[in-house]
C-alpha cells in the first residue's frame, strides 16, 4: 500500500489529479488540491500514480513509510 | 545515426512553418534523433536552446530556474523590432510572463474558477449553446456551410459571455468583435475590435464593481473587496487574457478535431459507438495537432544541466511542445491518430506551473462539441479535400481558416 502527499503550496490548480484519479484527489473552492484518501487502495493507486506524473508542478508524491510496516496499512478495508 | 554534439548550432531557424498539414515540421524529427536539446538560430537574429524531446521539454517546463519574464536581457522572442520591446516592457506583464511567488498569488485567486466540480456545473450552459449553434446549421439550406463561422468560433466566444457574465443583450457585440479579432480582416479591423472588446470590458467591470452577479469577475471584485483593494485595471487584462487565451484557440481545435475525426472515419466510429471514448479522443487530437507550439520560451536564471546538457544562466530556451508530442519515446507512432492510445501527458497545454489555466474548460467545450456534432449531423463529412483547406501554416495558433462542410 502506498502513501500519498499533496503538497499546497506548489500546487497550481490544473486539475490533472481529479481527473485521472477522482477517488484520490479534490480540489477545494479555491481550486487547489485536497486528500480524500492518503492510502489509496490498489485500483486507486495505479490512477494516484499516473496523477503523479501528469501533475504540472510536481506538487504530488508517493510518501515515506509505505508497506506493510507503516501502522495504518493496517486499516485498509 | 550520428549524433551531433549538445550545442552546436543545428542550422535550423525557429520558428518554422509548417510543412503537411497533418504532421510536424521534419526538421523537428531529426532534432530529436539527433539532439533533443541543441542550438537553433532565431529568425529575429541570435541563437537560443531548442528542446524537441518529451523528457527534457517536460523537466525544462516544470525547474523554477528557467524564467517566463519575457522583459529580461536574452529572453528568446520571435519578434525583436522596438515597438514589440518597448510595448513589452512597458506594461505590467500578464500572469503568463510572471514567476515564482508573483506567479502564485496572480494565478491563486482565479483558479478557484476553473475547478472540476465548477467546470460540471458549467456543463449544462455549455451544451445548451453547443446545441444552439447545431440547431441553426440544421435550419439552413445553404450548401456547403463554412464551421468556422457557424461553430468554432462562436461556441467558445458565448462559453466566455458566460463565464465573465456578458449580458445576453451584448452576447452579438461580443461574437462579432471576438470573431472578428482572429479573422482574416485587414491590421485595422482587428485592431479596432481589440480596442472596442477592451473598452466593453472595461465597462462591463464598472457595471459588476456596483453590481456583482454570481460570475467570474463578480467573485474576483467580491475578493478583491475582501482583501481591501480593488484593481480595475487589473481585472480588466486578467478579463482581456481569458479572452485571447480561450478564444482562438479552442476555435481552432474545434475545426481541426473535426479535420482529424472526419479523414480517419474508423476512429470516428469508435467514438460515435461509445461516447465514453470522447475523453480520450480529445487528448488524442490535442497531442496530434499541438496547435500551439513554440509558446513555451524561457530564460535560464541559473546554469542548469538537462538530459546531460549544460544550459548557462542567460541562455534562452524554446519548448517545441508539438515536437515533444510526437516523440516516440513517449508515444508509439506518432503519426498515427489513435484515440485509444491514452494520450494524456502530451504537453499541448504547456507543463510546469504555468501550464493552461483553461484546460479543462477547453476539454469539457471539445467534447461536447464533437459529441453532440457527429450525433445530431451523423453524415457531416468535409465539401473540400482535407489537403487543400487552408491552413493556417504561419500562424502562432494552428488552425484553419476555413471549414468547408456539408452533410
Amino acid at each position: 500500500m502506498i502513501r500519498i502527499k499533496a503538497d499546497t503550496d506548489l500546487c497550481v490548480g490544473s486539475g490533472q489529479c481529479v481527473l485521472t484519479a477522482p477517488a484520490v484527489f479534490d480540489q477545494d473552492d479555491d481550486g487547489i488540491v485536497a486528500l480524500l484518501t492518503d492510502h489509496p487502495d490498489d485500483q486507486s493507486a495505479a490512477h494516484a500514480r499516473q496523477a503523479i506524473t501528469l501533475c504540472p508542478s510536481r506538487a504530488l508524491s508517493i510518501g515515506p513509510g509505505h508497506g506493510a510496516e507503516e501502522p495504518r496499512a493496517g486499516r485498509r478495508h | 545515426m550520428t549524433k551531433s554534439v549538445a550545442g552546436e548550432l543545428t542550422g535550423l531557424e525557429l520558428p518554422i512553418e509548417r510543412g503537411c498539414p497533418f504532421a510536424p515540421p521534419t526538421a523537428y524529427e531529426r532534432l530529436r534523433e539527433q539532439a533533443p536539446i541543441s542550438k537553433v538560430r532565431l529568425t529575429s537574429g541570435g541563437e537560443a536552446w531548442c528542446v524537441s524531446g518529451h523528457e527534457e521539454g517536460r523537466a525544462v517546463l516544470a525547474d523554477p530556474r528557467f524564467s517566463s519574464d519575457k522583459r529580461k536581457d536574452g529572453f528568446p522572442l520571435f519578434t525583436l523590432d522596438a515597438a514589440t520591446l518597448q510595448q513589452l516592457r512597458s506594461q505590467p506583464p500578464l500572469m503568463l510572463g510572471m514567476d515564482g511567488a508573483e506567479h502564485s498569488a496572480a494565478r491563486r485567486p482565479v483558479i478557484g474558477e476553473f475547478t472540476v466540480k465548477r467546470l460540471a456545473a458549467l456543463r449544462p450552459r455549455i451544451q445548451g449553446i453547443v446545441d444552439h449553434f447545431i440547431d441553426d446549421l440544421l435550419a439552413t439550406d445553404q450548401r456547403p456551410v463554412d464551421l468556422v463561422q457557424a461553430l468554432s468560433l462562436p461556441v467558445p466566444s458565448l462559453v466566455i459571455c458566460e463565464l465573465l457574465g456578458v449580458p445576453y443583450t451584448d452576447h452579438d457585440f461580443f461574437q462579432s468583435r471576438t470573431t472578428m479579432m482572429v479573422s482574416r480582416t485587414s491590421l485595422e479591423d482587428r485592431r479596432r475590435a481589440i480596442t472596442e472588446l477592451r473598452a466593453y470590458i472595461d465597462d462591463l467591470l464598472t457595471h459588476k464593481e456596483s453590481e456583482p452577479g454570481d460570475d467570474l469577475l463578480g467573485r474576483q471584485i467580491a475578493r478583491q473587496r475582501q482583501e481591501g483593494a480593488l484593481d480595475h485595471a487589473g481585472q480588466v487584462s486578467l478579463a482581456f487574457l481569458l479572452l485571447t487565451a480561450g478564444h482562438e484557440t479552442t476555435a481552432n481545435m474545434i475545426s481541426l478535431g473535426v479535420v482529424g475525426l472526419l479523414t480517419h472515419p474508423e476512429q470516428l466510429a469508435l467514438i460515435k459507438a461509445e461516447p465514453d471514448k470522447t475523453p480520450m479522443a480529445v487528448e488524442e487530437l490535442l497531442r496530434y495537432f499541438t496547435i500551439a507550439d513554440g509558446v513555451t520560451t524561457r530564460l535560464a536564471t541559473e546554469d542548469a544541466n538537462i538530459g546531460g546538457v549544460s544550459i548557462k544562466a542567460g541562455e534562452g530556451v524554446i519548448v517545441s511542445t508539438l515536437s515533444a508530442n510526437w516523440d516516440p519515446a513517449a508515444f508509439k507512432d506518432p503519426a498515427e491518430l489513435d484515440v485509444e492510445r491514452g494520450a494524456r501527458h502530451h504537453l499541448a497545454f504547456g507543463f510546469g506551473p504555468h501550464q493552461c489555466l483553461g484546460q479543462n474548460l477547453a476539454r469539457m467545450e471539445l467534447q461536447i462539441v464533437f459529441d453532440t456534432l457527429f450525433r445530431r449531423i451523423p453524415t457531416l463529412r468535409l465539401a473540400a479535400p482535407a489537403e487543400d483547406l487552408p491552413f493556417k501554416n504561419d500562424a502562432v495558433i494552428y488552425g484553419v481558416h476555413e471549414l468547408p462542410v456539408t452533410w
